[in-house]
């Protein structure tokens, strides 16, 4: 009896002190990590390239824009045969061209997504470097200011269309 | 519908772009008067200094929101009956009874057409 007993504690002191040995490498890996490094996940980067999205399809935009104010102008010379198309073609241009807005917004949630991972990253590196290993719960994510209301563009479908808006103020 | 399309619009969008395609879809529609700001702040200064007859907003701007600037109007004893048009891609339902309890007076959702701005402005003129 006594030596089953010897037996099975020192099985499970060996195992113990293997699992140490697998946290102690992890802690030692993930401190290691850096968000620049060329292995691991180059989210500043990405955050910079997302950016540079925005800006590119803006200028693309505004040059857009600038071609449609063009064709304005001469419109405004031409007779009514040929104004009209060309009119309703500058039209479709200025209705298309607010993608941009809405492509800007949508990439700007995604950027605030990818520096909250990269915080949260950040943070337990520094835990893995400082602190014991304790098992702690994430925080709650935080919400938005109830009266701000900030929700940005919706998933198609997942918004109220304008029919039931405009439902809403007839 | 028929409104007066020289009634001065004042468009605010903290996006440039989209003052300016606003402001180009207007003068499509023969609206030919209007200005811009980027923020509420800078859009509260021209309707207290201007003589405007629409406001057509985004609602996500910083630090002051196109629901914020919709209240500071409605508070305003000049201002409080100018029509007021949010043009937003904040399409849930809370956005949209928000604003409607705020009074706002039209709710366009990005992305949006020409004649979806005009029917809206006429709606809202006519019953201005």
């Amino acid at each position: 009896m006594h030596m089953h007993l010897n037996a099975t504690v020192g099985s499970l002191m060996a195992e113990l002190d293997a699992l140490s040995r697998i946290i102690a490498d992890a802690r030692l890996e993930v401190a290691a990590l850096r968000a620049d490094d060329g292995d691991a996940p180059d989210i500043p980067a990405a955050t910079d390239e997302l950016a540079a999205i925005v800006s590119h399809t803006a200028q693309a935009t505004h040059e857009i824009l600038d071609s449609c104010e063009s064709l304005s102008a001469v419109s405004g010379k031409l007779g009514q045969e040929y104004a009209q198309p060309l009119d309703t073609a500058i039209t479709r241009i200025y209705e298309a061209c607010s993608f941009q807005d809405i492509t800007g917004q949508r990439i700007a949630k995604v950027v605030a997504a990818l520096q909250a991972v990269e915080r949260r990253i950040a943070g337990a590196r520094q835990g893995m470097l400082t602190r014991p290993v304790v098992v702690v719960p994430p925080p709650p994510a935080t919400p938005a200011a109830p009266e701000s209301l900030l929700n940005g563009p919706q998933m198609p479908g997942a918004g109220i269309s304008q029919s039931a808006i405009d439902a809403l103020f007839d | 519908m028929s409104f007066d399309h020289n009634t001065k619009v004042l468009v605010v969008d903290d996006y440039k772009t989209m003052t300016r395609i606003i402001r180009n879809l207007l003068k499509q529609i023969d609206m030919n008067d209007s200005d811009e700001a980027s923020d509420g702040h800078e859009a509260l200064a021209k309707l207290r200094a201007g003589n405007f007859g629409l406001v057509i907003s985004d609602w996500n701007m910083q630090p002051m929101t196109g629901l914020d600037l919709l209240r500071e109007v409605r508070a305003d004893a000049r201002l409080k009956h100018l029509p007021f048009i949010m043009v937003t891609a904040e399409s849930k339902t809370e956005n949209v009874v928000a604003a409607k309890q705020a009074g706002v007076s039209n709710y366009i959702v990005k992305p949006f057409n020409a004649e979806t701005l005009r029917e809206k402005i006429a709606k809202v003129m006519v019953h201005a």
